[in-house]
C-alpha cells in the first residue's frame, strides 16, 4: 500500500485569501490575517449565510490575490462542516467554476490541497482553488447545544474558528511549490467522548505522519515545522508522545493551528478546532512566512474528527484522520 | 418573625445548593449532559414523592426543594397521588394538571422570548 | 464489518484518560452550590411575598412562584445572560426550575432561522421534551399505583 505521491511538477500556491471572526482576528496571528471581521454574523441573517459569505469572500480574494480572473480558474474545491456542506456549495453558486464538494471534518483543507495538486500536477487543470471554512455558532448549534443553553464546557473541549481560507494552486508561477502528500486512513481507538476530540485526533494523525517519515525514508529534522491542524494542546501532546514511542523527536518541529491561532486563554481550553482552523493559519500566517522564505520545508497535516451527531448518539466511537501535504518555499 | 425569616433563608440557601452540588458531582464524575439531569432529578423527586420523603424536604426547605427541577417532579407525583384519593380519571390528570401552569408558562413565555430576542454568537 | 468494540484500544483510552486535563473538582461543586442556592432563594422570597402580600396558598403558590421563576428563567435566557451563568455555575443553574426555562427558550430562539413553526415550535423541546415525556408518564404510574393501592387497602 502506497499512501505518499510526490508532486514532480510542484504545483505552486500562487494566491491565498484568510477571512476570520472578531475573536480570531484578536488572537495571535491577527496580522497576517486578510480580511478581519468586527462581526461574525457579517451582515447576514443566519450563522449558515455568514459562513457561506466568508468563503465566498476568501475565494473571491485569493483569485484576485494570485493575479487571476474568474475564467482562468478551471476548479473549486470546497468544503465545510455543515450538513450537506451548504456553505460551501452555496459560496459556489456565486462563481461561474466547476465545483467540487469534500469532506474531511476538519481535515478537509489537506485533503482539497491533496486533490487539487494532484489535478494541476497531472496537467488535467492549470488554475485550482482550495478552499474551507467553519464557524463557531453554526458547528455549535448543528454538534452540541443551542448557543444560549446554560451548560459549561468540559475542559478539555476545543472552539470552533470562524473563519475561512482558500489558496489558488496553479501550474507554474511565483510561491510556495507543494512537493508531495500523504493521505490518511481512518483511524479509530475507541474515543467516545465527544468534547475530547483532541485524542480521537492524535491517533489518525500519528499514522499519517509515522507513515510518511517511512513512505519517503525522511524524518522531522529535515523539516522546519511539522504543522498539525486542530489537536490543541492535549492532542498534540498525545501526538508526541505517540511518535515518540515509534522513534521519532517532533518536539522541537511541531505547531498546532488551533494551538496558534488563539491568544490561549481559559475560555478556549485545548484551542481552536474546525475545518476553518488549518485553512486560516496556513493561508494568513504559514503562508506568509514561506513566501519570504523564513521557513523552507513544512508538512501541514489537518486532522478531522469524523463524527456526527447521529453518530455520536448512538454510541459509535469517533474515527479521526489526517492528511499530510508537505510545501517548500 | 425576623429570626425565622431569615433562618428559612439558610434552610432554603443550603438545600438548594446541595440539591445543585449533587448535579454538579453527576456531571463532574459521569459526564453525564444537561438534557439527563434534569431527567434524572425529574425522576428522583417523583420518587421520593411517591414514597412519601420529598414532603419533609419540601417542609423543611420550602422553595429549596421545590425550585429545583425535583420539585417539579414532587408537584406531578403529588397531583397524581391526591387525584387518586379521588377517581381514577383524577388519578390520571392530577400530575398534569398541578404541573399545568409550570408547562404552560414554559411553552408561552418560551415563544414569546423566542420571537422578540435573537441568539447571539459569542466570544467566550 | 467492523464495529466501535473492533476498534476498542484500552491501552489507549487510559492513557488518554490520565493525562485528559479534570475539573475543577472543589470549585466547580462550590459554584454550583452558592448559584443553585440563590436561584432557591430568590424563588422563597416570590413565595414570601405571595404569601404574605397577595395571600395565596398551597398549589396556587408554589405554581405562581414557579410560574415567576420560569419567566425569569426565559428573559435572561433571552437578553443571553443565562449562558454566562450556566458556564460559571454548570449545575447550579442546570437544575433549578429557571434551568428548564432556559432549555426551552434556547432552542426556540435559535431555530428561529428556520420558521417560526418548524423552526420556534417544533424545536422547543429538543431538549425539554424528555422532562415532561418522563414527567407526565411518571405522575401517571404514581397515581395508577395509589388508586388501585386507596382501592384495596
Amino acid at each position: 500500500m502506497k499512501r505518499t505521491m510526490f508532486f514532480k511538477n510542484k504545483p505552486t500556491i500562487i494566491g491565498v485569501s484568510s477571512v476570520a471572526g472578531p475573536k480570531e482576528s484578536s488572537g495571535s496571528i491577527n496580522e497576517y490575517i486578510e480580511t478581519k471581521l468586527d462581526d461574525d454574523m457579517y451582515g447576514e441573517k443566519t450563522f449558515e449565510k455568514a459562513e457561506s459569505r466568508m468563503l465566498f469572500t476568501a475565494i473571491k480574494n485569493s483569485i484576485i490575490n494570485a493575479g487571476k480572473e474568474e475564467k482562468d480558474v478551471d476548479a473549486l474545491i470546497c468544503g465545510d462542516l455543515l450538513n450537506q456542506i451548504i456553505a460551501s456549495t452555496f459560496a459556489a453558486r456565486n462563481f461561474n467554476i466547476g465545483y467540487l464538494g469534500v469532506y474531511n471534518a476538519c481535515a478537509t483543507f489537506t485533503e482539497a490541497l491533496t486533490i487539487g495538486a494532484a489535478m494541476v500536477d497531472g496537467g488535467y487543470m492549470n488554475n485550482v482553488v482550495c478552499a474551507t471554512s467553519s464557524h463557531f455558532s453554526s458547528a455549535e448549534r448543528q454538534y452540541r447545544y443551542p448557543l444560549e443553553l446554560g451548560c459549561t464546557r468540559p475542559p478539555q473541549s476545543q472552539w470552533t474558528v470562524t473563519g475561512a481560507g482558500s489558496s489558488v494552486i496553479s501550474k507554474s508561477g511565483d510561491g510556495p511549490k507543494i512537493v508531495c502528500a500523504t493521505v490518511g486512513r481512518v483511524i479509530d481507538y475507541g474515543v467516545t467522548d465527544t468534547n475530547n476530540m483532541g485524542a480521537a485526533m492524535a491517533a489518525g494523525a500519528a499514522d499519517t505522519l509515522l507513515n510518511h517519515f517511512k513512505e519517503i525514508n525522511s524524518n522531522p529534522d529535515e523539516y522546519d515545522l511539522i504543522v498539525t491542524g486542530d489537536l490543541g494542546t492535549l492532542g498534540s501532546r498525545i501526538l508526541k508522545d505517540l511518535v515518540w514511542e515509534k522513534g521519532y523527536d517532533i518536539e522541537k518541529q511541531h505547531v498546532d493551528c488551533g494551538e496558534l491561532i488563539y491568544s490561549i486563554c481559559e475560555d478556549e481550553y485545548q484551542g481552536g478546532s474546525g475545518a476553518g482552523c488549518s485553512s486560516v493559519v496556513f493561508n494568513s500566517y504559514l503562508y506568509s512566512k514561506l513566501k519570504n522564505k523564513e521557513y523552507k520545508r513544512i508538512i501541514l497535516m489537518a486532522t478531522g474528527a469524523l463524527l456526527s451527531s447521529v453518530s455520536a448518539q448512538q454510541g459509535e466511537s469517533i474515527p479521526g484522520i489526517a492528511h499530510a501535504v508537505v510545501v517548500e518555499s | 418573625m425576623v429570626l425565622d425569616i431569615i433562618f428559612m433563608y439558610i434552610k432554603v440557601f443550603a438545600v438548594g445548593g446541595l440539591i445543585c452540588a449533587l448535579a454538579q458531582l453527576l456531571i463532574n464524575y459521569t459526564k453525564v449532559t444537561a438534557g439527563k439531569i434534569l431527567v434524572y432529578f425529574l425522576l428522583a423527586g417523583v420518587i421520593l414523592r411517591a414514597v412519601g420523603l420529598y414532603q419533609y424536604l419540601v417542609d423543611f426547605a420550602g422553595a429549596g426543594a421545590t425550585v429545583p427541577i425535583c420539585g417539579f417532579g414532587y408537584l406531578l407525583a403529588d397531583g397524581a397521588i391526591k387525584g387518586a384519593k379521588i377517581s381514577l380519571f383524577n388519578a390520571i390528570v392530577g400530575g398534569t394538571s398541578a404541573a399545568a401552569m409550570g408547562i404552560t408558562a414554559a411553552i408561552v413565555f418560551g415563544y414569546i422570548f423566542a420571537l422578540i430576542f435573537k441568539s447571539k454568537s459569542k466570544r467566550n | 464489518m467492523k464495529t466501535s468494540n473492533d476498534c476498542l484500544n484500552n491501552n489507549y483510552l487510559e492513557y488518554v484518560k490520565s493525562i485528559s486535563p479534570k475539573t475543577k473538582q472543589k470549585r466547580s461543586l462550590f459554584h454550583a452550590f452558592w448559584v443553585g442556592g440563590v436561584i432557591c432563594s430568590i424563588g422563597q422570597s416570590f413565595r414570601y411575598l405571595l404569601e404574605y402580600g397577595v395571600g395565596l396558598t398551597g398549589d396556587e403558590l408554589s405554581s405562581y412562584v414557579s410560574m415567576i421563576m420560569i419567566f425569569l428563567g426565559a428573559l435572561l435566557t433571552g437578553l443571553g445572560v443565562y449562558d454566562r451563568i450556566g458556564k460559571y455555575a454548570g449545575g447550579g443553574s442546570i437544575v433549578p426550575i429557571t434551568g428548564f426555562a432556559n432549555s426551552v427558550v434556547s432552542p426556540a430562539m435559535e431555530f428561529k432561522t428556520e420558521g417560526y413553526i418548524y423552526g420556534t415550535a417544533a424545536k422547543m423541546f429538543v431538549v425539554a421534551g424528555p422532562i415532561i415525556v418522563f414527567g407526565i408518564a411518571s405522575s401517571v404510574l404514581v397515581g395508577l399505583i395509589y388508586f388501585i393501592g386507596f382501592r384495596i387497602f
